[in-house]
């Protein structure tokens, strides 16, 4: 089963729900916690897990055999994104642009194109008991973050319960974090920025025909527009968390997830419950 | 000369930290000025800054394969050549994971797959305080947001030019990726706005070292810095050690959001602690910006 914790606006609790939903749900099941986060991975900055094993990822980007090449240029017509350009008939290669299609590699009518690896990411594993942590870390400098998600979501299939951060926004990040899942918790402060950005991902989600339910956090003043959102959309509300200024100042420290587990045990249960039951249903 | 015109980028890397108040709330304090949102995913600036819409200019992403059904033979040569699992059994493609390589329309025998259009959106120019504020509007799920955020960028600094405006300040998205790259490359200077909780630190050193790859001027401010003395302390340090000056420390101040709700910005709504660290904040901006332009 796999559950993404995604919220739209950033600095919303999506790495303090999924981490503290993994560390509890991790009595019951074996769990895991995938960071797709990968610009700014933070869940193990909480969960600080060893981490055991790490390595590279890579995208393919291509080269050219410059003694093969005729010059052609139906490598630079075949590139949809600009990382081709003939400079005096001879092919270059901006590996920041490529989206590593293959579509130059297979355009190519002197196979003169061959495609090979280039790093643009670390992923790092580990875990303590029953709950299994992993997570991407975007190269400083990288644009294209989506392939070491991918990947990221390749590791630990064999826990019952996968939990995966996902990363703030509504483009494409978002859509490969979510894409699979078969639930979508989405984090939503009760603020005209948190409801605005909330309702984007409520759409991402929708869109994938993926179930989504809500937890609203950080609850300083009651904000009508995104209860009438809730209520209009029927979107079941699992959870809602208070402003605790404890909670902002244990992020503060080191002992975020003890601190939510001992004083919101009831959310947390409910939370877990309701996930695993709506999606055995 | 083009070369005069300042470009501010607010950035932060976690998200949630306060660029959008503190963003909205120099829009209002500046004199002069034009004011881009780039967070194109989740565009926030047009709730806190009052402004009326001049003109909706429309964004095209990638193009999207689509398959007709009346000319497909069931190959599925297609779905073996797409990397990008967009093409789903028999045979459609999912738009919201093609990329628009074009591989497929390359490769298919039968000419069955046309690249078509698509628009992802608007790029919006409107004007707040008789000035002009410029935000996009991309659909849900649409990739290319750094090239929306381009886009964008190269309006406001042609209106620039147009007009005279000689400082632009931009409203950056969370992260470190595409479209904060896109956001940050070729401005002036870089504020970062952190915030003294254990991943906030651990943000600031990536976007820090971002600005650094680049090579841009970057200085960095403290949002409700009151939090925690010893990570506020830590900061200090992180900054130090990349030589980054701190120029300014934001204390709570639940005036923030409720200037949000009554949608305005955090100088305009309130005179409390936030709302004058951000002006001093401001100020310390000015001069900064001032001293690059005498350079």
């Amino acid at each position: 089963m796999n559950i993404a914790i995604a919220s739209g606006k950033g600095g919303t609790g999506k790495t303090t729900l999924s981490t503290t939903l993994a560390y509890y749900a991790s009595q019951f099941q074996v769990t895991a916690l995938l960071d797709c986060d990968v610009e700014e991975p933070d869940a193990n900055v909480l969960l600080k897990i060893k981490v055991e094993k790490s390595y590279p990822v890579d995208v393919l980007i291509p080269q050219v055999d410059m003694d093969a090449c005729t010059g052609c240029g139906k490598c630079q017509k075949a590139c949809q994104y600009n990382a081709i350009v003939l400079i005096k008939g001879k092919p270059l290669v901006l590996p920041e642009l490529c989206h590593s299609c293959g579509g130059c590699y297979l355009a190519c009518p002197e196979h003169a194109i061959k495609e090979i690896p280039r790093p643009i990411g670390t992923i790092e594993t580990g875990n303590i008991n029953n709950l299994f942590y992993a997570a991407g870390i975007l190269n400083v400098g990288e644009h294209i973050a989506t392939p070491l998600i991918d990947e990221v979501k390749k590791e630990h299939r064999h826990a019952t319960l996968r939990i995966i951060d996902a990363p703030p926004g509504s483009s494409c990040p978002v859509i490969h974090a979510m894409e699979n899942s078969d639930y979508v918790i989405l984090v939503a402060e009760p603020t005209p920025f948190g409801f605005h950005d909330v309702a984007l991902a409520y759409e991402v989600a929708k869109s994938l025909s993926i179930p989504c339910g809500i937890v609203i956090n950080n609850v300083v003043e009651q904000y009508e527009p995104l209860f009438t959102f809730i209520k209009h959309e029927n979107i079941p509300v699992l959870a809602t968390i208070p402003h605790d200024i404890n909670i902002a100042k244990s992020t503060t420290r080191d002992n975020l997830m003890e601190y939510m587990i001992s004083h919101y045990a009831k959310q947390i249960q409910t939370i877990y419950e309701y996930c695993t039951n709506r999606v055995m249903l | 000369m083009k070369q005069s015109i300042i470009q501010l980028a607010i950035v932060s890397g976690k998200g949630g930290t306060g660029k959008t108040s503190i963003a909205a709330s120099f829009a209002r304090l500046a004199d002069k000025r034009i004011v881009v949102d780039c967070d194109v995913d989740a565009s926030n600036m047009p709730i806190v800054l009052r402004h009326t819409i001049i003109e909706e200019i429309p964004f095209f992403g990638e193009k999207k394969a689509v398959i007709s059904q009346d000319r497909c033979r069931g190959c599925g040569d297609c779905v073996i050549y797409c990397r990008f699992n967009a093409i789903k059994d028999f045979y459609v493609v999912e738009p919201m994971l093609c990329e628009g390589c074009a591989v497929c329309a390359m490769m298919c025998p039968y000419e069955a797959i046309d690249m078509v259009d698509n628009r992802s959106g608007s790029l919006v120019i409107a004007q707040s305080n008789l000035q002009p504020f410029l935000f996009a509007k991309l659909s849900i799920g649409e990739g290319n947001s750094g090239k929306l955020v381009s886009d964008l960028r190269e309006k406001a600094k042609s209106i620039a030019e147009e007009q005279n405006y000689d400082l632009i300040i931009i409203d950056g998205p969370p992260g470190i990726g595409c479209p904060v790259i896109a956001s940050i490359t070729g401005t002036t200077h870089v504020l970062i706005v952190t915030e003294p909780s254990i991943s906030g630190i651990h943000d600031l050193e990536r976007i820090i070292q971002l600005t650094q790859h680049f090579r841009i001027a970057a200085s960095v401010c403290i949002n409700k810095s009151d939090l925690s003395d010893e990570n506020r302390q830590t900061i200090n340090d992180i900054c130090n050690r990349y030589n980054i000056p701190v120029i300014g420390n934001i204390p709570y101040d639940n005036d923030v959001i409720k200037a949000q709700i009554a949608g305005k910005t955090v100088v305009d709504y309130s005179n409390g602690l936030a709302s004058q660290e951000i002006t001093k904040l401001w100020n310390n901006v000015q001069a900064m910006l001032q001293n690059v332009t005498i350079k």
